[in-house]
């Protein structure tokens, strides 16, 4: 693979020759308080010299003291904004005496350049396309969309508070799905990224830019901020046999517990880069001659989700966590043969109760050795006649 | 079986070429394609997705004969704004069809077997395919079996068929109601309790039910009791549905999407999930 450096003043030109080959081309910018993902004409609109900090229901946008360009983690953004948009009009319906004519949506699709995308939400695109492009049916606007975008990753020099790709194996490093990729080195006063092409079509438009080949001083350089920021990483799931975890406690005193924070707030399903549940909606002018139909992004936190008649079959607010996260970490597997959790964090950071899913799954894995423990104390206690079971007594306290 | 269906989410117009009513809040309604000469080939089991203009969409199990593909029969009861407009529409009125979408009862698996057929309201609608299909192949199967439970009287569908269903010698069928007045004559009390009074080979059944989830869960632990493998027993599973080819997420049951996967599950395929709360 050709890796290569270039400078940090000629990102512009990449900008400008994807522009120039008919891209959009979106990446972070700063605008609602945050880093959002947004039109990029400009490098000096992305978020130069900010950083964020991040914790369970906490975000904060902090200055940096250089002049990194991507020197921050992922924000409420997720790349699903594009290619599986909040709102989109299926078709156009018009009466024509009793009959009714049908007007397919004939708009013409964008195509996409992404430019930062980070290796967590470089999973979770490859996570959507299995959903949308890889089953018996296709989704038709996310395929003509995600064919033709242009993915410029960059990888994470930084760690933020609730990321957790290491865990779930997909980061901090690219290693697929992009047609460039990115690392940027900040040393003293040189600025550059190492960059790496992933496709034939990376690589030609990579061409048509001032770089030069990378040393291997300088590739070391970047794999020593990689290692960096995978040490940093502000949570770890243990995902050993997490499906049968799952699939074993569909019934376990933690699931309570949580619906004691939950508000069911849908908040962690609009966040999350891989959550692509959607309703749709009717609706007509004041004569009834004409009316529409719209795809919306839905949420399986709300009570209307899982309604049947008779009632909604997820009533409880236990019920609707358990299912929330035991599809992201167990059922995802059984249905599309991946994890349905990337790691990236957000639905931690953007949780206002800051309901966290890697303490979940550690209470519920830990509730189960402490089980386990406690009954092979009790056997030893048989044995002994002596030992107390103290302060074992409140397994699923809240912490 | 991959098959990229272009369009799937556009509904074709259909024809109600006539409504008949079964109770005193279930039609059926009998659609014909307006380009006259399509048939819509389904298989017994299997639903489409009716959409009523402006209102929205529902679906709606497929309750006509599968070797009949021009006639199109949906029963519907009126629970819902989509229902009630879907009720609401008269003969020469255009409605929306998608589909046929999900999985079919096991009509070729159940070839050389006796059938336990058990359904629970107006799930008989989705068992009436099955029905027609045994009956045109009657000499293909063992005995065949239907009970059929209902509220009260009032509730039952498809009576007149029913009667000439019970006259036949070769097919064997008991209705029961939950409540009746004085005049009524036959059964009464919960589904269940006609399985002990049905004779078969438990070995070389294959039953299939439809109903609500409480009944399907009794009715099972009957049948297990009279010796039917988990393997020989079919169930049909009703969840929240928004497109019906399994992108929209709303109709999971665990692992398994209702809409592909279903509605027709094998119970040895989903005893793990069936009968857990609010799963």
């Amino acid at each position: 693979m050709n890796i290569a450096i270039l400078e940090c003043d000629h990102l512009q030109i990449l900008l400008d020759v994807l522009r120039k080959r008919g891209y959009q081309v979106i990446g972070p910018t700063l605008g609602e308080g945050a880093i959002v993902y947004s039109d990029l004409n400009s490098t000096a609109n992305l978020p130069i010299g900010w950083t964020d900090e991040q914790d369970g229901g906490t975000y904060r946008l902090k200055k940096r003291n250089d002049k990194a360009l991507f020197g921050y983690t992922v924000g409420p953004h997720s790349w699903k904004k594009y290619l599986l948009p909040s709102e989109l009009r299926l078709w156009k319906i018009k009466r024509n005496g009793v009959s009714f004519q049908i007007v397919t949506e004939n708009e013409a699709t964008r195509k996409f350049a992404f430019v930062g995308v980070r290796s967590c939400d470089i999973h979770a695109i490859s996570v959507q396309d299995k959903v949308f492009m890889n089953g018996q049916y296709i989704d038709q606007h996310y395929t003509s969309q995600r064919k033709d975008t242009f993915i410029v990753a960059v990888n994470c020099g930084k760690a933020g508070g609730t990321c957790f790709c290491v865990s779930m194996n997909t980061g901090p490093k690219a290693t697929f799905g992009f047609d460039l990729a990115m690392t940027e080195i900040i040393e003293g006063k040189n600025h550059y990224f190492l960059v790496e092409t992933g496709t034939e079509l990376g690589a030609e438009i990579f061409r048509e830019i001032p770089h030069k080949q990378a040393n291997e001083k300088e590739k070391c350089a970047a794999d020593d901020i990689l290692r960096k920021t995978a040490e940093q990483m502000g949570r770890s799931m243990d995902t050993s046999n997490i499906k049968d975890l799952f699939y074993r406690n569909h019934e376990h005193p933690r699931w309570n517990n949580v619906a004691e924070r939950c508000l069911t707030c849908a908040n962690c399903t609009m966040v999350c880069p891989t959550c692509f549940c959607t309703t749709v909606e009717d609706v007509t002018d004041l004569m009834s001659e004409h009316a529409e139909r719209w795809r919306k992004l839905d949420s399986c936190f709300t009570m209307d989700f899982s309604y049947i008649h008779g009632g909604s079959v997820r009533a409880s607010t236990k019920s609707r966590y358990r299912h929330w996260i035991t599809h992201k970490l167990a059922t995802w597997i059984d249905q599309f043969g991946t994890s349905g959790c990337v790691g990236c964090g957000r639905c931690i950071t953007w949780c206002p109760v800051a309901i966290d899913i890697t303490e979940e799954v550690h209470a519920i894995r830990e509730s189960e050795t402490v089980i386990g423990k406690q009954k092979t104390i009790v056997k030893e206690d048989i044995h002994a006649n002596t030992g107390t079971l103290s302060g074992r007594t409140s397994f699923f306290k809240r912490p | 079986m991959k098959s990229i269906i272009t369009e799937p989410m556009i509904p074709k117009p259909f024809r109600i070429h006539r409504k008949l009513k079964e109770t005193h809040d279930t039609y059926t309604i009998e659609l014909e394609s307006t380009n006259g000469a399509d048939g819509f080939p389904f298989s017994a089991g299997q639903f489409n997705m009716l959409y009523i203009f402006g209102v929205g969409e529902v679906p709606i199990s497929i309750s006509s004969d599968p070797s009949m593909p021009k006639m199109l029969k949906h029963t519907a009861r009126s629970v819902g704004t989509v229902t009630k407009a879907l009720l609401n529409l008269r003969r020469g009125d255009i409605l929306g069809v998608r589909g046929p979408f999900g999985s079919h009862w096991p009509v070729e698996e159940a070839v050389g077997n006796d059938v336990v057929i058990v359904a629970g309201g107006i799930g008989l609608a989705p068992m009436r395919p099955v029905l027609y299909s045994f009956i045109s192949h009657r000499d293909k199967y063992g005995k065949i079996i239907l009970l059929y439970g209902a509220r009260t009287p009032e509730d039952l569908l498809y009576k007149k068929e029913l009667e000439l269903w019970r006259g036949r010698f070769d097919l064997e069928v008991k209705v029961i109601v939950d409540s009746a007045s004085g005049n009524w004559r036959g059964n009464v009390g919960v589904v269940t309790t006609l399985i002990p009074r049905i004779q078969f080979d438990p070995l070389h059944t294959v039953a299939m039910i439809c109903g609500p989830e409480v009944m399907m869960r009794y009715t099972l632990k009957e049948l297990q009791n009279c010796g039917i493998k988990n393997e020989n027993i079919f169930v049909s599973m009703e969840r929240n549905m928004k497109c019906g080819i399994c992108l929209c997420g709303h109709c999971q049951f665990g692992p398994k999407f209702v809409c592909k996967d279903g509605p027709v599950f094998c119970y040895d395929h989903i005893k793990e999930l069936f009968g857990k709360r609010e799963i």
